[in-house]
């Protein structure tokens, strides 16, 4: 298999609402600063693969098709990709297999929401036939599965305020994040009103416009640039409403770990990945996830959390740009993830980055939390 | 500047969508049998799975659910939520009680509201039952069932709930 690797990420301000651009300049803008990073001239581009979560949260149909002028796809094979929430990482893992199979030598990607143009609560909270209304958005699915993981481990409350205090103090060392909290602290989320029990307002993640691009290239086209070298990545995905399925602890978030640790070599991960970007959107998907991933035994996610392991100068900082619960254009948010992970391995992390980061790991879930995408990147191809 | 003097540089556009729902069989069974006040689940030939509400098929086995399984309408909450926010487009006033509903019997949930409780007083494992609408408003919904309200029997260990193939 070819080897590829990231040698350019970029990413847009994050905002409320970014009304200074329409959906094509937000796109073009996030791919521009990839471009400019990779040092890559548009004929070196082979083909565009693009990545967002349902159209009804602009209400723009296929975009991918309004979108070939900006995404610079004319005359280009052009691939949309969509798995719900986790489509960022899953569009970076597809864009890389076009590359490592030799299909095409570099790689354009770009994943973007532009959330203010609609409401992505309402699109997500429909009537369902011959079914009584009462969606409540992703916090309303979600909060459930929150709340029977801390009955089944007997987590004290202050963990969800912590990871969510732990985000925004990382988000104000960047300054792409939406969020900028000033003196954020447990004590602020805390006193913030009830959303969704057991969620407050400030353990979930904001409605935000952005995108991110990335390119990707075979190990014969980088030169000298600075590569992020993709080591391990996989997709997987298991039934929503399949019977023995466990919601707080997904199957197919387990083999997708267990996956990219055996093409990466990490026999234990919590000792050789130095730092993640993990999709949070919601607190206490921090510990859920620290132990679906294989970072720790089911039970103990918690108490690292809880021990400060996962804070920015921790053994296994997570979520140093400010993650999900600072940022979240929805489609965007997965390849965040990964291009995070990017940077820290090229050393371009700037205020949030880890210090001698050499291997690290980007993840995305979404839907039911049924589709997960996730990868490993090192900064050396051994 | 005044707020008049600032350029628009957007514009709303409100879109309405209509759909057609074609129930398909395994739904349409299921619902012909709520009309008439009967839960019936459907279970997997393979791994013995019921699913309720049903899809038609098995997702753990991918063939067809085709065993009939009348169920009661008594079962515990899996887990729960209480919305305290307003959801654009939902009629539905907070706070409310949204839960995961594990019929006895069936080895998914569905959602559903509970009520006839006061809030703090709910939890994971607790045992329910439907409280249905009047008889003469039954349709092909599981709105004929309004919500679902807490019996007095013991409560539930949640862990026993998990589905295994045996």
């Amino acid at each position: 298999m070819i080897q590829a690797g990231v040698i350019g990420v970029g990413q847009t301000k994050y905002d409320a609402k970014r009304r200074d651009v329409s959906m094509a300049g937000l796109v073009r803008e996030a791919i521009d600063n990839a471009m400019l990073a990779a040092n890559l001239e548009w004929d070196a581009i082979d083909a565009v693969i693009l990545g967002k979560a349902p159209d009804m949260f602009e209400g723009v149909i296929m975009p991918e098709l309004y979108l070939a002028d900006a995404i610079g796809a004319v005359g280009k094979p052009v691939l949309r990709v969509h798995t719900a929430g986790s489509v960022g990482g899953s569009t970076a893992v597809i864009a890389a297999s076009h590359v490592c199979s030799g299909q095409f030598k570099t790689v354009l990607t770009v994943t973007f929401e532009k959330q203010s143009e609609s409401n992505a609560t309402w699109a997500l909270s429909p009537r369902y036939p011959y079914s009584p209304h009462i969606n409540a958005g992703a916090g309303g699915y979600f909060a459930p599965f929150i709340r029977e993981y801390i009955r089944r481990y007997d987590a004290p409350e202050h963990i969800g305020w912590k990871v969510a205090a732990k985000d925004r103090q990382n988000a104000l060392k960047n300054p792409l994040a939406h969020l900028h909290i000033p003196g954020i602290d447990e004590k602020m989320v805390s006193d913030t009103p009830m959303l969704w029990e057991p969620l407050r307002y400030l353990e979930s993640c904001p409605s935000s416009d952005g995108a991110c691009a990335m390119v990707i290239t075979a190990q014969d086209q980088v030169g000298s640039r600075n590569v992020a070298w993709i080591k391990g990545m996989a997709v997987r995905s298991e039934g929503t409403l399949s019977a023995g399925r466990d919601e707080v602890n997904p199957q197919a978030g387990i083999d997708c770990a267990k996956d990219i640790y055996n093409q990466a070599g990490i026999h234990n991960p919590f000792n050789e990945i130095d730092c993640a970007e993990i999709y949070v959107p919601f607190s206490w998907y921090e510990p859920m996830w620290l132990e679906n991933l294989g970072f720790c035994d089911l039970g103990e996610g918690w108490k690292l959390t809880d021990k400060d392991v996962t804070a920015i100068d921790g053994e296994l900082p997570f979520n140093m740009s400010g993650g999900v619960l600072s940022s979240n254009p929805i489609g965007a948010s997965g390849m965040i993830r990964f291009g995070e992970a990017a940077l820290q391995v090229m050393g371009l992390a700037k205020d949030h980055q880890v210090e001698d980061a050499k291997v690290a790991m980007g993840h995305a879930y979404g839907g039911a939390a049924q589709f997960f995408a996730m990868w490993i990147v090192s900064s050396s191809l051994d | 500047m005044s707020a008049e003097d600032i350029p628009k540089d957007y514009s709303e556009s409100p879109i309405n969508l209509e759909y057609f729902y074609t129930a398909g069989s395994a739904t349409t069974r299921f619902l012909n049998q709520v009309k008439e006040g009967n839960i019936v689940g459907q279970g997997c030939p393979k791994c013995k799975a019921v699913y309720v509400p049903p899809r038609g098929s098995c997702p753990r086995c991918g063939v067809a659910t085709d065993i009939e399984v009348p169920l009661t309408d008594k079962g515990c909450i899996e887990s729960f939520t209480v919305v305290h926010i307003p959801i654009p487009g939902n009629p539905i006033v907070p706070p409310y009680v949204c839960a995961m509903i594990r019929l006895d019997g069936a080895n998914i949930s569905f959602l559903h509201l509970i009520q006839d409780v006061d809030i703090e007083n709910i939890r994971i494992g607790m045992r329910i039952q439907a409280v249905w609408k009047p008889k003469e408003e039954w349709t092909h919904s599981l709105e004929n069932i309004k919500w679902f309200a807490p019996i007095d029997e013991p409560d539930v260990d949640v862990a026993t709930l998990r589905f295994h193939e045996s």
